[in-house]
Order: structure tokens, then C-alpha cells, then sequence
């Protein structure tokens, strides 16, 4: 297929944009429009005024208000809804090209090739200083992760030793990088045999690193047979064989068997999966409740958060998992991804009606259910959280498939108690983690957004990254010197997980970006986000590393809503962004003033010391 | 028995210099070396009274005790109760065990396990419910006009009973004389009683808006208060207006409440404020119509003005049964007239008490909370006055004179007429600007502050949060526009603390009037000269003095948001960990600090080059100039350079803050500058040692070093001099430190204090 051939009109001149978010006094500018493969193009040809460019990934929904004249049409407005929640229109004085225009831009928003995408045909301008798809190699995340190195923001200068075993060769010593700053500086290896942790924050009486169980990498999915939605490389506890995990991978909906998410500094490990396959006659797994038991270690009770509601997934028999107790913190009353996305329609639909009043607002935002799903979402995380930190016992998370509401929960409650996930890197890295490798289908949940009318999207599309976004600018607000980057990146992640000239969220998982070789032929958003001069703008001036877990308040009146994603379009943020330049002006120049102070310490003190040689000297004379 | 009642007594005292009623401080942390020299013969009830309490508070408690029999039955003068549960709404699980104290003035619970306390002013206190019996003893339920809300479980019913008898007669005096303005005494070295009452006068607020002016013109004949009673003495009208003119309207508003000039824009658009017309279902007066056209022809600009009714039309039309009602254009000329449907005060107080039902849900979820503000309306009343309040203002804005009138004239307009002129003026966005609105808006043209914030004992109907609301509206403003004012939230809830604890006479009566014959002047302390003390912990350290002049409301219900921080002020857990206004105010504290150190230095080694090169001179005539010299003379310039420009900026920042009590300052800085020239350098390292260039992080920092817990009320200040982190008793001395350049007193804690005082004998 040629571009050429949805292309209907390439170009068109006295196109009418109305854009209310950039409106001056009339509200509209007229320009020549341009529709090529990737974008779309509107240019008033003037130097002053703006080019718009649009990508066609960007737009959601297509609407179209042919104007009619004695029953021919003579033109008519389409509005563009985009996926980054902008609504513009264009007005076209022409009939054909109305529905030319309009043909265009509804077959090029709908390709479904992924090749065919822009991120293909995207070439930086720069030179990639870091490649972002090889920053985050599972490998080395998992070393980090049970070697418990890089908690406390990465400045961590213990040195260990870690041998992997590799599962068919012998074991080899790999170098991997600790610090958050240069991952591949101070190299050193770490003893993944030991179970090197911090360690025993927990109370006296529980676990101490010791006593969690060990753990190995497995490539048992490396042609993705065992599991079509995880990674190559996974990691499970030492003792399992790839036969069990085999066996447990066909017990479990998806094969999505209990992988390791993370692991706490006293040792506890938090592990997730997909939900018991409801399959007649398979009533229990001895290779699945092999990996829990192993992972119990010494600790006498573990936790299963079951975060899709009680009696609407399958959960592990109170017969076979005894020690493990059974806690249901479901996000929502549906916890569906397409359910989310439909909450998320609403509370967009009650933002962008600002004529309505204040009590319609209030009850649009309250049946929207969206601030619901965020607080569940942030109890939930709370709770797992809890019992990793303070009970020391190990938690596996699992909704229904593993796909959405799990991820969201594993990844939250990392932010919540590893300091390390609070800065740029290593927001990336859990990203990479817990959301690309876990195998979140980027491309189905995003393929609609909240624009798209209900009926037309499919039940695969969802909101499930959005919604964990809103956690974290949640957990933003309450902490806002403890996070390094600023809103700013999430409002950037937010655009490139729908939309984007970057491959990192392009496919549902490693194995389609692997058939694609997207890896060779996409460039990644970490690579371009990692630049320095790109780095600097979403920094948050007002970062102090805190190695603290962060406990959020989970009242209901302690959540806010995000007006600078939601309503960036409709209401000025220019006052935020103002604060903002204040912060950083503040901090700067305090910053600026302590050199400044020492510095002129030093001289006066040198000075004084000359002067009073001089006086003496004068005295003596 | 009688010593601990004399130090709770003591620590009352202590305790009032302290801005708001309910934090918490450490109870046995009174350090003697600060206070007077022991005075062995001084005896209370036949106990020694320590050493550093002075006469003064000795004679007071014993007047006090004297007094006080008369409030409790005869019998025991300060009730003590012990094992005392408290709970508030997080903590239902783990009340804290602790004793209760009922003085004349607080009710005071003391944790002795985690040395904490929460004071409760009695003039605080909105309602005390006696919740039925529990297992566990009687509750007793208090809410507080602050939004704190407290159950304190007395073991015995017996006991409860008394505190809440006593309670009954003591949160709410019967006559304004009994008021606690009238006893309150701030620690001797604080401020004088006359400081802030002189601050606003009305004539300088005119004429800050050049008024009077060709079209304008002060009105003598309310001297006396002849014309109308809750007006100020002076009032400006137009030049027109003729003395028939101005009886005959001021008989025909209601409360004689006649249209007056209350701000006067660049432009020649004015805000004038009345009450409503006598005008029933057809009278009319001509001389009110002329009254009207009067001030409409101050306005060359345009040949029409506008009549702001704030009432819902149906109020509107209700009042005219009642002989009263609102302008008929057909009579009046050249006026449109506007109904703009703020609800009346009772609307209001049912709303806000359905806001604190919507804070006091017991777990509520989401959907629940938003729910019940929905159904408070609260936000909507807020939105409305907001509304009300831009009308106006762009009106004004755009150069069209508005008269402004609900009913009577002192609630609906009071708030929108301050709120219009908050957006169009950025004099009043400063603090100074913003308590000189308060004093001409609500004070000097009269709000019924005795009635509507429950001061003595009144009809339960008159209460209602029409200041409160006036603050909520600013508050919204602030959030969306925080560059454009001077003050920060803190501000805001200080004002909101002391307009309910009457601790001074500012905002005690209803009018000007009132207060003169109070005399509350010479009797009482003015809220600004002890806020004129604390201005920089109102300062917003993002605060960018030359934004536009006016400022735009954005009136989407989107935008306007739930005032947590005033609602639920006190409801620990719920908000942000890391409070970013406290921390920021900081970090504008310490650049503060550094630049006037960096000023200091700049000015040490200015001063020593000269030295230097004065001697090398001397040395150049002896021998020849060693080339050393003369390259640190060049560098000298250099930094010359870069001084010159901090100077400026310093400057720049001192001159938009002409506060009357920046000026005592003045004179510290020259005199540190004719002092600086002798000291010598040996001098130096002392004088470095005295600043501390890294302030200790605040965040983590739990406990005070007198092992009071902060918690988010609490306010943490740096000791200038090292760094340290204090609670607000232990950093209450402020010095002058060599390392500064103005000389300007700054908080330092005790022991720096301490130490200061042993360097300079």
C-alpha cells in the first residue's frame, strides 16, 4: 500500500483552522493545508503565525458537518478530537475537498501496519548518545533489582559480586552498572548467589535478607512459546526448573506465570502474574504452588492482591496456597481496561464543557468514576506496599490477565518505596520494566482514546497508563521535592505512549517489536528523552533525594484533579508554568548566593590575614 | 496542686504571644536564662514563684484567680480533668491519653507521653455537644470556628458535665466588654498597644485614588454619624451631590445607607456601595435618582453606568412587599441594572456547615465526598461571588462606573466590591493593600462582624461565613494567579483565626462607630502591629511584583477548587507531605540571609583592598609597587561590578515594601555601616561564623530540639546564625548578626542567642 493512494488531497489552500486553545480575537486563522504520509500541515504562511503539525497517530476521532446549499454540499467543518486531548477544527469552502480531506484523514489515523508507522520512517537529527532500547536490558534490571544496588538514588557504593546462572551454559560474571547517572561507569558485579540486600528494615522478627529465596534467569520464553505477552529473559527462583515453569505457565491465564517484580531492601519480594486458568478439570498446579512456596522462604504467611474484585477472577484455592491469604483491592467496580478508557471519556467529556454549572460539573466528574479508579488504584498500592515494608512478606500481584490493573499496582508501589524509581532513569527503567517487557499492549489500549465514540472502540482499547500517570502526579502533589523529574514528563509520556516518532511503545509485546525488529529500525524515546539539553527541561528544581518510602494519603479529599494534562487545552496553564520558572529561579539563585558566600569567605578571610600582617607590620614601623 | 495550676496559668500567658489557638508546644520549656533576675521574696498561694516570672504576670494571675471563682460556682477555680481520651476523626483507633485544663481563656490538652498539646481558644469555639455515654466515659464534642474538630472522652459523667457547663458560659460572652481582646496582653517586649491602630486611615486610602478630585468630594455631614451610623466619618461622593441630595437618599436606602464612593479606578470608573432602596412596589425619590445620576456623570467615558442588585431577582422581588426592593430603570436614568444571585447569608451558613459534614464523613469514598460538596453548594456560592465580583470589575475595567447594593448593603456588597477591587488594583494583591481593603470594605463601610462570626451571644440566624467566603475568593484567586499577590495562604488563615478569636479589638463591633465607643483603640491591640512582626512568614516567595494590573478570574466551574487547607486545616494526614509554600518561603529566607552575608563580605573586602592599596601606596613611595598589588586592585573592580548589581536588586526588592514597620530598620543599617568601618579584621571569622550559609534540610526533621513533635501545623523556623531547625517557642529572640550587612534583627535560637550575648559584653 502507497501513502499516495489515502492521500486524496495533498495540499489545499484557504483552510480555515479554528483552534480554541490558541484562539486569538477570532478564533481562526486561514492557511494552506497539507496532508502528508505521517502528518498533517497547516501554514498561514506567515512568519508570525504558528505551523500547525499534526500527527495522523495523534488523532482519535474524525468528525465531519458538511455545510449544505441547496442540498449540495459546498464544504463544511471537520473537527479533529486528538489523543492528546485536543479538539481543532478545519473549516473547508469546497465540497470535494471536504470529503476528500476528511476521506484522507480518516484512512491515514486508521492504518493498521505497524511498519507503516511513523517511528519507521523517523530519522533523529542528532547523534544518539545512549540507545535507549539497550539502556534497560532485562538482564541488568533484574541483577539490580535482587541485588537490592541502587536503592538510595544509585550513589550506593557497595561492591559485590553477582554470577548469574545462565540456565543451559555455566555460570558467567556479568558487569553491570549500579549508579543511576552512568550506568555503565562504575561497573562491578554482584553476587546474585549471596542474595546481597540491604536488608532487615523490616522488624527483627521477619526475614532478613537471608532468608528470601534465591533466584535465577530464565530464557525458557526466549522463542515467546511459554508466554506470548513476557519478555525473552525473566527471572524466577533458583529451584524451578524450566518444566515447572512450563507447567505453572499453563495453569496460569495467558502463561503469564509469577514472575519477580521487585525486591524490597528487607528482602521481601513482590512477584506478579496473570490470574488461575478457569479451565474444567485443572483444579491445581504442583509447579505452580512450587514457585509461591519457594518464594515464602522462611517467612510463614505471603500475601495474593487480587486487584480485579472479589469473584470476578479466578483466585488460588485457600486448599493449596495456605500459607498465603488472600487480600481484594480491585481498582473498580469493572476493572476492565476498555472500563477505564470509558471513565477517562467522561471525566474528558466534563472537562471540556466549561459553560456547564458548577453543581453539573461536580456530579459529571463524581459518575465519571475517574478520581475512583486513581484512588483505588493508590489504596491498593498502599496496602502491597504495606505488607512488603512492614510485614516483610512477600505479595504476588495478579487481576485477571496481568495486563493492566497488576502492572499498575506493581509499579506504583515501586515508586512508593524505592527512591530509585523517583527519578528520570529510573522511571524509564520501570517503565521498560514493569510496562514494555511485562508486556502492557501499548498499541491495542492506545489505538482509540477517549475521543472515539463507545461503540466504536474495540474492547481491547484502555486507559490503564493514563490512569497510572494520574497515581504518580498524584503521589507528585503530596511529595513534591521528592520526585526528579517534573510533571512535565508525564504529560510527555502521556503523548508518546498514544503517539509518537519514537518506537519505545509501538506493538503489545517484546515478541511483535521483536518480529518487527523495531529495536533496529525505531528509534527509542529513552534515547531522545536522555539527551541532556532535552533532560533539562523535565527536571524538578526542587529535587532532594529522599530515601524515605513515601506513604500518600488515600483520602478521598487529598486527591487533585491533573488540570495540567485534563485541561491544558481548554484553560490557560500558563500560571503553572509561570510558579514553575519561579521555583527554579528561587532555588538557582540560592543555590547561586551559598558558592557565591563561600567563595567570598575564603578571600575576605585571605585579605583580612594580608591586612593584619599589614597593620602589624605598620604598628612596628 | 497550686504550683502546677500557677505554671499552667503561666504557660497561658506564655501561650497567647503565639498566634493561633490550637497548636501544640511544649508544655515544661521555659529557659530562665532569658527572663527577669530572680526576686527571692516573691510567694503565690505560698509558693515560691520561680525566678524568671516577672511581677507583672504575678499580679495578673492573682487578679485573674481572684476573678475567677465568679465564673466556677465558687469552687474550684481551673478545672483539671486527667485521663482525658482525645480522638479526632484519623485517629479513632489510638486516642491519646492525656489531662485537660480549663482556664479562663483556653482549653488546654496535655499529652505527657509525647510532650504535646493542643490548645483551644474558648472565643474559638463555634459549638460543645455532650455526645451520649460510651463505655469509655463521656464525650464531649467541640468545633472550633477555625474548622478544628475534637472529642474529648472524660471518664467520669460528672466531670464532663462540669467542663461543659463551664465551657457554655465561657466560649461566647453575653456583653462585647467581656470580649478577650480586652484582658490580652502580648509579652512585654512584642509590641506596643498603639502599634497598627494608626496604620490605615481612610483620607490616605482616598487619596491613594487622588480622590478628592474635580468630580469627587469629601461629605462633612456624617461627622457625627448623622447621615448614616455604620458608615465611616468621612465619606466621598460626587462634587454634584447637594446636601437635600444626599439626606433624601440616605433616607431612602435602607439602614440610611446611601450610595458612597468606595474605589475610584484610573480610568474614572468608580465603585460606589449602598443598601437597597425604600422603593416598595412605586415609591420613588428623586433626589436618590439625582443622587445616581450624580455619579454617573463623575464618568465622562460613557453615558450609562451599572446598578449591581448581588440578590437573586425573587429576593429582590420579596423585599418590595416588605416596603424595600431595587432601582426601576424606568425611573432612574441611564442605569442598567443587574441581578447577579449571590444566596443570602442563611443559604450561605447552611451551605458551610454541609461542607464540614462532607470533611467529617467517617471513610468516605470518592465518590461520597464529591457527592456531598456537591450537595453543599458551596463551591457554587463561591463561584457565583466570584462572578459578581468580575462583573464588576470588568465593568469597571473597561471604564463603566458601577453602583453596588444587596440588602442592607454590608454582606453580599462588602464582598464583592473588596474582590472587584482585589482584581482590579494590585496595590490591594500586596499585604499592606489587602488589610487597608479589609479596613475600608468591611471595617470602616461596616460588616456585622459581632453577629456573623458569632462573637457574643447572638440569634443563631445572624452567624454566617460571609468573611470566610471573602477569603475563599481570594484564595481562589490566588491559586490560579499565585504571582500576582504579595501574601501567601498563611496569611489568609491568620486573618481567618483572629476576625473569629477577638485576641485584638480590629475586628471587635460592627462599624466605625461602634469601635470609638469601645474604645478599642487604647483598650485593645491591633491585629496589624502584631501582624506588621510577622510579615515575613506571609510572605509568597513567588510573588512577582509587576504582573498585570488587572487580573482575570477564570469563572469554569473547573477552576474553581476545595480550600482544603482551610476546611481541613487541621485534619492531619490529608495533606501534601512535603508542603511546598513552607519550604519555598525558606528558600526565599535564606537567599535573604546569604545575600545580605554576601553584601557584608563584598564590603569587608572592598574595604580591605583599600587597606592595602592605601598601604602599598605608602610602600610605592617608599620603594617600588610590587606587581601583586596592583593585579588584586584590578580584580577588585570586577567584584565592584557584580556588588553594585546585588545592591540594586536588594534594593529593588526593599523598595515595593514600604510597611511602617520597615522603617525602624533604616536606622540599624546606617548604623551598622559607620561601625563596620572600625572593626578589625581579626574581626572576621567571627563575623563569618555568625551566618550559616547551609540551612538543615527541613524535610525529615520531626522534632524540635526541646523535643516538641512538629507536625504539619507547626511552623519550622532556621536559626539564622546556625542553620537549625526550631519550633516556634525555641527561636523567639531576634538579633542583629555581625555577618549582616543592614543589620537587620533576625530569628536566632537560644543557644545562639546564648552564645552571642558571651562574645559582646
Amino acid at each position: 500500500m502507497e501513502f499516495a493512494d489515502l492521500i486524496k488531497t495533498p495540499k489545499l489552500d484557504g483552510v480555515l483552522l479554528h483552534d480554541p486553545s490558541n484562539a486569538g480575537a477570532s478564533g481562526a486563522t486561514v492557511g494552506t493545508l497539507c496532508i502528508t504520509g505521517h502528518h498533517l500541515l497547516l501554514s498561514a504562511r506567515q512568519e508570525t503565525s504558528q505551523e500547525l503539525w499534526l500527527l495522523h497517530q495523534n488523532i482519535d476521532c474524525v468528525e465531519k458537518k458538511p455545510s449544505l446549499s441547496q442540498n449540495v454540499v459546498v464544504g463544511g467543518l471537520i473537527t479533529l478530537k486528538c489523543k492528546d486531548l485536543r479538539i481543532i477544527s478545519l473549516e473547508i469552502k469546497c465540497g470535494k475537498e471536504f470529503f476528500n480531506v476528511a476521506a484522507s484523514l480518516e484512512a491515514l489515523s486508521a492504518i493498521q501496519n505497524t511498519e507503516l508507522l511513523y517511528p519507521f520512517f523517523y530519522r533523529p537529527m542528532y547523534s544518539i548518545l545512549e540507545d535507549g532500547y539497550t539502556m534497560f536490558r532485562p538482564e541488568l534490571e533484574f541483577a539490580k533489582l535482587i541485588s537490592g544496588v541502587g536503592m538510595g538514588g544509585g550513589s550506593s557504593p557497595n561492591v559485590a559480586n553477582i554470577t548469574i546462572c545462565m540456565p543451559s551454559t555455566s555460570t558467567s560474571t556479568l558487569t553491570v552498572g549500579a549508579g543511576i547517572p552512568h550506568p555503565l561507569q562504575n561497573g562491578f558485579a554482584i553476587d546474585a548467589l549471596a542474595g546481597g540486600g540491604v536488608g532487615g528494615v523490616g522488624g527483627g522478627a521477619l526475614q532478613g535478607p537471608q532468608a528470601s529465596c534465591e533466584w535465577r534467569i530464565t530464557n525458557v520464553n526466549r522463542d515467546f512459546s511459554v508466554c506470548a505477552t513476557y519478555g525473552a529473559t525473566l527471572i524466577v527462583p533458583k529451584a524451578i526448573t524450566d518444566e515447572q515453569i512450563v507447567l505453572s505457565a499453563a495453569f496460569r491465564d495467558g502463561g503469564r506465570f509469577p514472575v519477580l517484580s521487585y525486591r524490597h531492601e528487607n528482602g521481601a519480594t513482590l512477584m506478579r502474574s496473570s490470574q488461575p486458568q478457569s479451565i474444567q478439570g485443572i483444579k491445581r498446579c504442583r509447579a505452580d504452588e512450587a514457585i509461591l512456596n519457594l518464594v515464602l522462604g522462611r517467612s510463614r504467611k505471603g500475601f495474593i492482591v487480587d486487584t480485579w474484585g472479589k469473584g470476578k477472577s479466578n483466585t488460588e484455592t485457600d486448599l493449596h496456597y495456605s500459607q498465603w491469604k488472600k487480600v481484594n483491592r480491585s481498582i473498580g467496580n469493572v476493572s476492565s481496561p476498555a472500563s477505564i478508557l470509558d471513565s477517562f471519556a467522561r471525566l474528558i467529556e466534563a472537562c471540556n464543557d466549561l459553560g456547564c454549572s458548577t453543581d453539573k460539573w461536580l456530579s459529571r466528574l463524581e459518575s465519571s468514576g475517574w478520581l475512583s479508579l486513581v484512588l483505588n488504584s493508590l489504596n491498593a498500592s498502599c496496602v502491597v506496599a504495606q505488607c512488603l515494608d512492614q510485614e516483610g512478606s512477600p505479595v504476588l500481584v495478579h487481576g485477571a490477565k496481568g495486563l493492566d490493573s497488576t502492572l499498575i499496582v506493581t509499579s506504583l508501589v515501586q515508586i512508593i518505596l524505592n527512591p530509585d524509581c523517583r527519578t528520570v532513569r529510573g522511571l524509564q527503567a520501570l517503565i521498560e520494566r514493569e510496562w514494555i517487557q511485562a508486556g502492557h499492549p501499548f498499541a491495542s489500549r492506545h489505538r482509540f482514546s477517549c475521543y472515539t465514540p463507545n461503540q466504536t472502540r474495540n474492547k481491547t482499547s484502555g486507559a490503564t497508563f493514563v490512569l497510572f500517570l494520574d497515581c504518580i502526579y498524584q503521589l507528585y502533589t503530596q511529595f513534591p521535592c521528592s520526585f526528579e523529574f517534573s510533571t512535565q514528563l508525564l504529560i510527555l509520556l502521556f503523548e508518546h505512549s498514544h503517539f509518537s516518532q519514537y518506537g519505545t511503545f509501538l506493538c503489545d509485546s517484546e515478541r511483535e517489536r521483536n518480529e518487527l525488529n523495531v529495536h533496529t529500525r525505531t528509534t527509542s524515546l529513552w534515547s531522545y528523552l536522555n539527551r541532556p539539553d532535552v533532560l533539562q527541561t523535565l527536571l524538578n528544581p526542587l529535587y532532594e533525594p529522599n530515601a524515605n518510602v513515601i506513604w500518600p494519603s488515600v483520602a478521598p479529599i487529598s486527591l487533585e484533579l491533573w488540570s495540567d494534562l485534563y485541561l491544558r487545552w481548554v484553560i490557560d496553564q500558563r500560571s503553572s508554568a509561570t510558579v514553575m520558572s519561579q521555583i527554579q529561579e528561587l532555588v538557582t539563585r540560592e543555590k547561586e548566593l551559598r558558592t557565591q558566600a563561600l567563595k567570598l569567605r575564603k578571600q575576605a578571610l585571605e585579605l583580612g590575614q594580608e591586612v593584619s600582617t599589614l597593620m602589624k607590620s605598620g604598628n612596628d614601623t | 496542686m497550686d504550683f502546677t495550676r500557677f505554671m499552667n496559668k503561666f504557660n497561658e500567658i506564655e501561650r497567647q504571644l503565639s498566634p493561633t489557638s490550637a497548636l501544640r508546644l511544649s508544655f515544661d520549656n521555659i529557659s530562665p536564662e532569658t527572663e527577669e533576675p530572680p526576686d527571692g521574696n516573691k510567694r503565690l498561694w505560698g509558693v515560691p514563684v520561680p525566678p524568671f516570672v516577672s511581677e507583672k504576670v504575678v499580679s495578673w494571675i492573682e487578679e485573674e484567680f481572684h476573678e475567677a471563682p465568679l465564673f466556677y460556682n465558687g469552687n474550684s477555680v481551673l478545672k483539671k480533668v486527667e485521663n482525658v481520651r482525645m480522638i479526632d476523626r484519623y485517629n479513632t483507633k489510638n486516642p491519646t491519653v492525656g489531662t485537660l485544663y480549663l482556664t479562663a481563656t483556653h482549653l488546654i490538652f496535655v499529652e505527657p507521653d509525647s510532650n504535646k498539646e493542643t490548645w483551644i481558644l474558648h472565643m474559638h469555639v463555634a459549638s460543645i455537644e455532650k455526645l451520649p455515654l460510651s463505655t469509655t466515659g463521656s464525650p464531649l464534642l467541640i468545633r472550633c470556628k477555625t474548622f478544628l474538630s475534637v472529642t474529648f472522652v472524660i471518664p467520669k459523667d460528672s466531670e464532663c458535665h462540669d467542663v461543659y457547663t463551664s465551657l457554655l458560659k465561657l466560649f461566647q460572652p453575653v456583653s462585647i466588654n467581656k470580649l478577650y481582646c480586652f484582658n490580652y496582653q502580648p509579652n512585654k517586649d512584642d509590641f506596643p498597644k498603639n502599634a497598627g491602630w494608626d496604620y490605615f486611615k481612610l483620607e490616605a486610602e482616598f487619596k491613594h485614588m487622588l480622590v478628592p478630585n474635580e468630580a469627587w468630594t469629601l461629605c462633612s455631614m456624617n461627622e457625627k454619624y448623622e447621615l448614616c451610623d455604620t458608615y465611616p466619618r468621612q465619606i466621598y461622593v460626587p462634587k454634584e451631590a447637594t446636601t437635600l441630595m444626599l439626606i433624601s437618599s440616605s433616607r431612602f436606602r435602607s439602614k440610611g445607607r446611601l450610595p458612597a464612593l468606595t474605589y475610584l479606578h484610573n480610568n474614572k470608573a468608580s465603585i460606589c456601595r449602598c443598601s437597597q432602596p425604600l422603593s416598595g412596589f412605586s415609591a420613588r425619590c428623586l433626589e436618590d435618582e439625582q443622587m445616581l445620576e450624580a455619579i454617573r456623570k463623575t464618568n465622562s467615558n460613557t453615558d450609562y453606568m451599572y446598578v449591581v442588585d448581588t440578590r437573586p431577582r425573587i429576593n429582590a422581588m420579596a423585599n418590595r412587599a416588605a416596603g424595600k426592593g431595587y432601582e426601576n430603570e424606568a425611573f432612574y436614568e441611564n442605569i442598567k441594572f443587574h441581578f447577579l444571585g449571590i444566596e443570602n447569608i442563611h443559604v450561605q451558613r447552611a451551605s458551610l456547615q454541609k461542607v464540614l459534614e462532607a470533611c467529617e464523613q467517617k471513610s468516605p469514598t470518592m465518590s461520597a465526598f464529591i457527592n456531598a460538596l456537591e450537595s453543599s453548594g458551596w463551591l457554587k456560592h463561591i463561584r457565583s461571588i466570584l462572578d459578581t465580583s468580575s462583573f464588576i470589575a470588568n465593568a469597571v475595567d473597561k471604564g463603566v462606573s458601577v453602583v453596588v447594593h444587596c440588602s442592607d448593603g454590608w454582606d453580599r456588597t462588602a464582598q464583592v466590591c473588596s474582590l472587584a477591587q482585589l482584581m482590579l488594583n494590585p496595590y490591594y494583591r500586596t499585604i499592606k493593600g489587602f488589610q487597608a481593603l479589609i479596613e475600608k470594605d468591611w471595617l470602616a463601610f461596616g460588616h456585622k462582624f459581632s453577629e456573623r462570626c458569632g462573637h457574643i451571644q447572638t440569634d443563631a440566624r445572624e452567624v454566617s461565613p460571609i468573611f470566610t467566603q471573602f477569603l475563599d475568593c481570594t484564595w481562589q484567586l490566588m491559586s490560579q494567579r499565585s504571582e500576582a499577590f504579595e501574601f501567601n495562604e498563611r496569611f489568609l488563615l491568620i486573618l481567618h483565626d483572629h476576625v473569629h478569636s477577638c485576641q485584638f479589638g480590629t475586628f471587635v463591633g460592627n462599624c466605625e462607630k461602634d469601635r470609638l465607643d469601645l474604645k478599642l483603640a487604647e483598650r485593645t491591640f491591633s491585629l496589624w502591629g502584631f501582624m506588621a512582626n510577622h510579615l515575613n512568614e506571609y510572605i509568597n516567595p513567588l510573588y512577582k511584583p509587576n504582573v498585570d494590573e488587572a487580573i482575570k478570574a477564570n469563572l469554569a466551574p473547573q477552576c474553581i477548587k476545595f480550600w482544603r487547607g482551610m476546611y481541613s486545616r487541621f485534619e492531619s494526614g490529608i495533606h501534601p507531605r512535603e508542603p511546598l509554600g513552607d519550604l519555598l518561603l525558606d528558600s526565599k529566607e535564606h537567599c535573604n540571609s546569604l545575600e545580605d552575608h554576601v553584601q557584608h563580605l563584598t564590603k569587608r573586602i572592598a574595604s580591605f583592598k583599600n587597606y592595602i592599596s592605601k598601604s602599598a601606596k605608602k610602600l610605592q613611595d617608599a620603594t617600588s609597587a610590587p606587581s601583586k598589588v596592583s593585579k588584586e586592585l584590578s580584580s577588585n573592580e570586577i567584584n565592584d561590578n557584580k556588588y553594585n548589581y546585588d545592591k540594586k536588586l536588594s534594593e529593588l526588592s526593599a523598595a515595593d515594601d514600604d510597611h511602617p514597620l520597615k522603617a525602624s530598620n533604616m536606622s540599624f543599617a546606617s548604623l551598622s555601616l559607620s561601625a563596620e568601618q572600625s572593626s578589625p579584621p581579626q574581626a572576621l571569622p567571627e563575623e563569618i561564623n555568625s551566618v550559616a550559609v547551609d540551612w538543615k534540610p527541613m524535610r525529615n526533621v520531626t522534632t524540635c530540639s526541646c523535643s516538641t513533635p512538629f507536625d504539619q501545623f507547626s511552623k519550622k523556623t532556621h536559626c539564622w546564625r546556625c542553620g537549625d531547625i526550631f519550633c516556634e517557642r525555641c527561636i523567639d529572640k531576634n538579633v542583629a548578626l555581625p555577618g549582616h550587612d543592614s543589620g537587620k534583627p533576625v530569628p536566632v535560637c537560644r543557644g545562639c542567642f546564648r552564645q552571642m550575648q558571651k562574645q559582646s559584653p
